[in-house]
């Protein structure tokens, strides 16, 4: 069971354990997200089994690395295919996010579909990540931000009270309501 | 009123919150409605994403692209003299003296009080001069 958070990209290789009639058996490849790499290969077990015969108890993971970002210093569009299991049925999705690095926008698409449907990680499924660019994207809101000369204000800017910093004002009382205005 | 500090590729901005508070710095790529990445290489703020509670827009922009290399970053802001513009500007005098005033020693603060007492001393002679 995938559990969320800041997750990390794996790679992850494995193969049937070799016997005596099949010395080299074919070995397999998959990227996982996974928040560690415990997970990682378990997830790795639990998809392949599904696509060939083979199990963690038959088989043997070669290797299982952490793939870093190339670059973390650009904000890129990630495209995310996936299938989810509602309470209804399975259903399959696209979904796009702007990050620096597609283990966060990994990470956003677990929070956004438990946010906007319920949907818990073990219910998750990545099928395909890909960085897309900005005139390929098919949803609004990475589109708004991704157009060239973006600009907005910033409304009413309510100062946070909940990190221990004193609130809006220094005083516990005031004669005058605080401002949000900033320009 | 209008708006007219806008969150911009260019817009300097200055950091509340973290352990860049205090700096500024310039929004470089914006995420999305609640994040922009911000690189502040002549103020010594590394480049990261930092979301837009964290940060005030102030009245300075510098001309750049999107996603600017430092290198272009730390000539954009030469060229617009961002760094002197800053430090004339009434916001950054007041925090650079709140920040004089929390590092004042007690003898410090004796000259300050001292110093008080004399100004107040002239200005009430000045005002019975006035007044009489």
């Amino acid at each position: 069971m995938t559990v969320a958070g800041v997750m990390r990209q794996y790679q992850v290789v494995g193969r049937k354990a070799a016997t005596d009639d099949h010395p080299n058996p074919e070995a397999y490849r998959m990227i996982i997200f996974a928040p560690n790499a415990v997970i990682a290969k378990s997830k790795f077990w639990y998809y392949l089994h599904q696509f060939r015969k083979m199990k963690k108890t038959t088989g043997e993971i070669l290797d299982c690395v952490e793939l870093t970002e190339k670059n973390s210093r650009t904000v890129k569009n990630y495209g995310i295919w996936l299938r989810y299991s509602s309470r209804s049925g399975t259903h399959n999705m696209y979904r796009e996010f702007r990050d620096v690095k597609l283990t966060g926008a990994v990470s956003q698409l677990y929070d956004e579909m438990a946010g906007r449907h319920r949907c818990r990680p073990r219910s998750i499924q990545i099928i395909r990540t890909a960085t897309v660019g900005a005139k390929d994207l098919k949803r609004n809101n990475g589109m708004q931000f991704a157009k060239a000369g973006v600009k907005f204000p910033l409304p009413h800017r309510v100062s946070s009270a909940k990190r221990g910093q004193r609130a809006l004002s220094d005083s516990t009382y005031s004669t005058v309501r605080p401002t949000t205005f900033f320009g | 009123m209008p708006f007219t500090r806008y969150a911009e590729v260019g817009r300097i901005v200055l950091v509340n919150y973290g352990p860049e508070s205090g700096k500024i710095a310039t929004i470089v790529d914006i995420v999305d409605q609640n994040k922009c990445l911000i690189d502040g290489p002549e103020s010594g703020v590394a480049r990261q994403v930092i979301p837009f509670s964290r940060i005030a827009l102030t009245d300075l922009t510098v001309k750049i692209q999107r996603n600017a290399r430092a290198k272009t970053l730390k000539a954009a802001w030469a060229e617009a003299e961002t760094a002197t513009k800053w430090e004339a500007t009434s916001w950054a005098k007041k925090l650079s003296m709140k920040k004089k005033r929390a590092a004042l020693s007690d003898f410090d603060r004796f000259k300050v009080m001292v110093a008080k007492k004399q100004k107040s001393a002239i200005i009430a002679k000045k005002m019975e001069e006035l007044s009489a």
